[in-house]
């Protein structure tokens, strides 16, 4: 991948009323917001160092004027919530880490394990200089001396890119720490805190039993803050203007802006930035929603599947979407295109999550395929016994039990998966599956399913 | 108890001997005695930990049971050792020191032979000791001293055939052999145990097919080639040591022991119609 | 204060032994990993006991303080997977 793949996925830059004509259903409501995205359009690579200072401000006065107390006051009264999946309260995570004992340890997640997610990518490739700012303040805020950048091992062109940044930097002085960048094996499960923690400590990309977890004792037995890059920016840009200004952007009871990756039955496919709180209908008429989809998979392969009319008003927050049983997680947005079987979709996405775990815990070993099998009978009409009651069953016994939350969120996956195609299900059940089966066996994927690796290394 | 001009502590059976009988002493007996059992106690524990290892759980021996008994199994070993090591000591005839039970080849008596059982003991008091601390160590390293288990057992065995007075006794013989085939057997079926592709553990009994990562196939026909050694091995040095005349001088008994009246050490070699 | 079996996920490999020494609060799903099915009662205390130290992979803990483990899982709750 080049540097141009990050161009092309990044659309925030178009007219919201450069759209489809035929386009029926336009919703009036809010475009894109481009604050961590501003001027993205303008080149195809990152943002220099003195680009970035004319574009935001100097970090280093504001930084400086406030002390770690109050930066910790702006990000709680900003309302910042984690980026990477779980939503957490940043400012809360980031007290517990700093009411540890001894200095503390920042680890910037950059590794976007997600198949598919591009938002991060597109994030350290245009601007790493806000991710490099915030990891800076999180450090000040949280009184490290230490500070970690993870990136996948696959992505060497966004490594470069970084390390030049970081050099861009170093020559001008412009952080206290410096940030060492690594390079991790591409697992799924290798972008999970205590994954990047094990690793970082000498040991294999693989998730380990807690606690003690990272905000405890982490990175050299140290507090450890570990955030996503997106979070990280947002971080640095309420270090600068305060939050009261992330909070005038927002709507419909979210705070700041957010960015989001949207696929599939959408003519323009990639990353957005919008106001938190925009409904999912919304976001997807941004990038031109193609009338006929009906399902939507939210969250990215560890969210869940919801049908388009029950969904579309909801705003995309944790909030929002929580009375649907969904989550914005990683901020995946996939449009099901209309004809095709959401079940096979489901069934493909549900083989890699259970060929991607680390192969520590039993029921994850076993649960997982064992569903991907009976959900692939599903899928392709041919079922052996009664699929449907056995996955509800194993639906039950597999959450919880696992050191990660890898197996939650394929079971959530799957789960959601046969609520929303039940019609489907059961028709595929009684060995009578769509067409849309039939044919998507020749078909090429929808979804981004990487190959998985056979005896990959971990380490 | 009594004090013996050289230092040594003698419970006083030598006036008993003196006094009764020109034979062993029943501290002899006692020593000789507790080490078959031992022996045969230990074989048991190699071939209940396998059998937990392939999470051997049925009707008759729930898998509790049997991980009780592979526990007191290995208890039971340690104290029939515990009485063998120390009749041996108090036993005046052989002059064996309590040091010698710990610190390999450090006896007068046959001290290559009896040195495998201080061997042999030594790793048992490392497993005695690691298993009772167990919840205090990390699974690795207990683990890791657990393999012990493995070596110490072809030691102890060949202490047996060497030092044991009783070798040449077809009863004993038969023994040793149904041992060896017991614990060989029991090797056998560890090394077949599937390990997990990846993670390495030994999975729940369902499907057995042998070993499943890449160059697992070499450890296994290694380690099967090491059993078959072994046995050859015991055989080639049964035969060639214990069996033959003259073994007592070779083991290493000293001169002083060897043509005295005292028949400790060659009891019955009249008996197995092999000479001195 | 209750008393509560922990497992560790990836200690356990499923030798089942827990769930015969305290089948009222422990199963094991179809692949023979155990399942808790609640606290511990005062009158089982010594039961559970004797399984977490039968456990031969050491994977069965008891937790006596439960307030703790509930202000750990709402920060756990912030575990993040990257995106």
């Amino acid at each position: 991948m080049s540097p141009a793949h990050a161009r092309d996925e990044y659309r925030g830059d178009q007219d919201p009323d450069d759209r489809d004509p035929d386009d029926r259903r336009r919703r009036t409501g809010a475009g894109v917001t481009p604050r961590l995205t501003m001027d993205w359009q303008r080149a195809d690579r990152a943002a220099t160092l003195r680009e970035h200072s004319a574009r935001f401000g100097p970090l280093r006065a504001n930084a400086a004027r406030r002390g770690n107390r109050d930066l910790l006051d702006q990000i709680a009264a900003a309302g910042l919530t984690g980026r990477g999946g779980a939503s957490f309260p940043t400012a809360k995570k980031m007290r517990a880490v700093a009411a540890g004992r001894g200095p503390a340890v920042v680890v910037a997640n950059g590794m976007e394990s997600e198949p598919a997610s591009e938002k991060d990518q597109a994030l350290l490739a245009r601007a790493p200089h806000l991710v490099l700012d915030g990891i800076s303040v999180a450090a000040t805020a949280v009184g490290a001396a230490e500070a970690h950048l993870c990136l996948s091992r696959t992505r060497g062109w966004l490594v470069d890119s970084v390390l030049a940044a970081i050099a861009e930097r170093e020559q001008a002085g412009a952080d206290r720490i410096g940030v060492a960048v690594h390079e991790l094996p591409h697992h799924y499960v290798s972008s999970e805190e205590t994954a990047l923690v094990h690793w970082l400590n000498g040991g294999e990309a693989k998730p380990t039993s807690t606690p003690p977890r990272p905000f405890e004792r982490g990175v050299g037995k140290r507090p450890t803050l570990v955030d996503n890059v997106e979070t990280l920016a947002h971080v640095a840009l309420i270090a600068r203007y305060g939050a009261a200004w992330f909070r005038e952007a927002g709507t419909g009871g979210g705070a700041g802006t957010m960015l989001t990756t949207v696929a599939g039955a959408v003519s323009r496919p990639g990353v957005y930035e919008v106001e938190a709180g925009t409904s999912v209908g919304d976001v997807l008429e941004l990038a031109g929603l193609r009338e006929r989809s009906e399902a939507v998979l939210i969250g990215g392969y560890f969210g869940t599947w919801h049908d388009l009319e029950v969904i579309a008003d909801l705003p995309f927050t944790a909030a929002g979407l929580r009375p649907a049983g969904g989550s914005p997680g990683a901020g995946v947005l996939f449009a099901l295109p209309a004809g095709t079987c959401g079940l096979a979709e489901a069934a493909r996405i549900m083989r890699y999550l259970a060929s991607q775990g680390a192969q520590q815990c039993g029921p994850c070993i076993f649960g997982l395929p064992a569903i991907a099998d009976d959900l692939a009978q599903l899928a392709a009409g041919r079922p052996e016994g009664d699929p449907l009651s056995r996955m509800q069953r194993r639906f039950g016994v597999i959450s919880g039990r696992g050191a990660c939350r890898h197996p939650d969120g394929a079971v959530r996956m799957a789960a959601s998966a046969i609520r929303t195609f039940g019609a489907d299900a059961h028709a595929h059940a009684r060995r009578r599956p769509c067409l849309a089966a039939h044919r998507g066996r020749q078909q090429t994927a929808l979804l981004p399913v990487p190959r998985p690796f056979a005896e990959g290394d971990w380490r | 108890m009594v004090s013996l001009p050289d230092g040594r502590l003698s419970l006083g059976t030598g006036r008993l001997l003196a006094a009764g009988s020109s034979g062993p002493s029943p501290l002899w007996y006692t020593a000789r005695a507790t080490g078959v059992v031992a022996l045969v106690l230990l074989t048991v524990t190699v071939a209940l930990g396998v059998a937990g290892t392939a999470r051997v759980s049925t009707d008759l021996l729930p898998g509790i049971v049997r991980s009780g008994l592979h526990r007191n199994t290995s208890l039971l070993a340690v104290a029939f050792i515990a009485v063998h090591v120390l009749s041996s000591v108090l036993d005046p005839y052989a002059g064996i020191k309590l040091t010698a039970a710990v610190v390999p080849f450090s006896s007068a008596y046959r001290p290559i032979w009896l040195g495998l059982g201080a061997i042999a003991f030594d790793m048992l008091l490392a497993l005695l000791f690691t298993s009772l601390v167990r919840s205090r160590l990390s699974y690795r390293a207990w683990h890791a001293v657990h393999w012990l288990g493995y070596a110490c057992w072809p030691v102890a065995l060949w202490h047996g055939l060497g030092t044991g007075t009783d070798s040449r006794l077809s009863w004993l013989l038969l023994l040793d052999a149904a041992c060896a085939l017991v614990v060989g057997a029991a090797v056998a079926w560890r090394l077949n145990l599937t390990v997990h592709r990846l993670t390495g553990h030994s999975v729940p009994g369902r499907s057995l097919a042998a070993g499943s990562f890449a160059g697992y196939g070499r450890v296994r026909a290694a380690g099967l080639a090491g059993v078959a050694a072994f046995l050859l091995a015991t055989i080639v040095f049964v035969t060639t040591g214990p069996l033959q005349p003259g073994w007592a001088r070779r083991a290493g008994t000293p001169a002083s022991m060897l043509h005295s009246a005292h028949p400790a050490s060659n009891a019955f070699a009249g008996r197995t119609g092999a000479g001195r | 204060m209750k008393l509560n079996l922990q497992i560790d996920p990836i200690a356990c490999t499923g030798h089942g032994l827990c769930a015969d020494l305290l089948p009222e609060l422990i199963e094991l799903d179809e692949w023979g990993y155990p399942i808790i099915g609640g606290a511990v009662p005062p009158d089982l205390a010594a039961h559970a006991r004797r399984a977490v130290n039968a456990c031969p992979a050491l994977a069965l803990r008891l937790v006596r303080t439960p307030d703790q483990l509930a202000a750990r899982h709402a920060l756990a709750a912030s575990e993040t997977r990257g995106g």
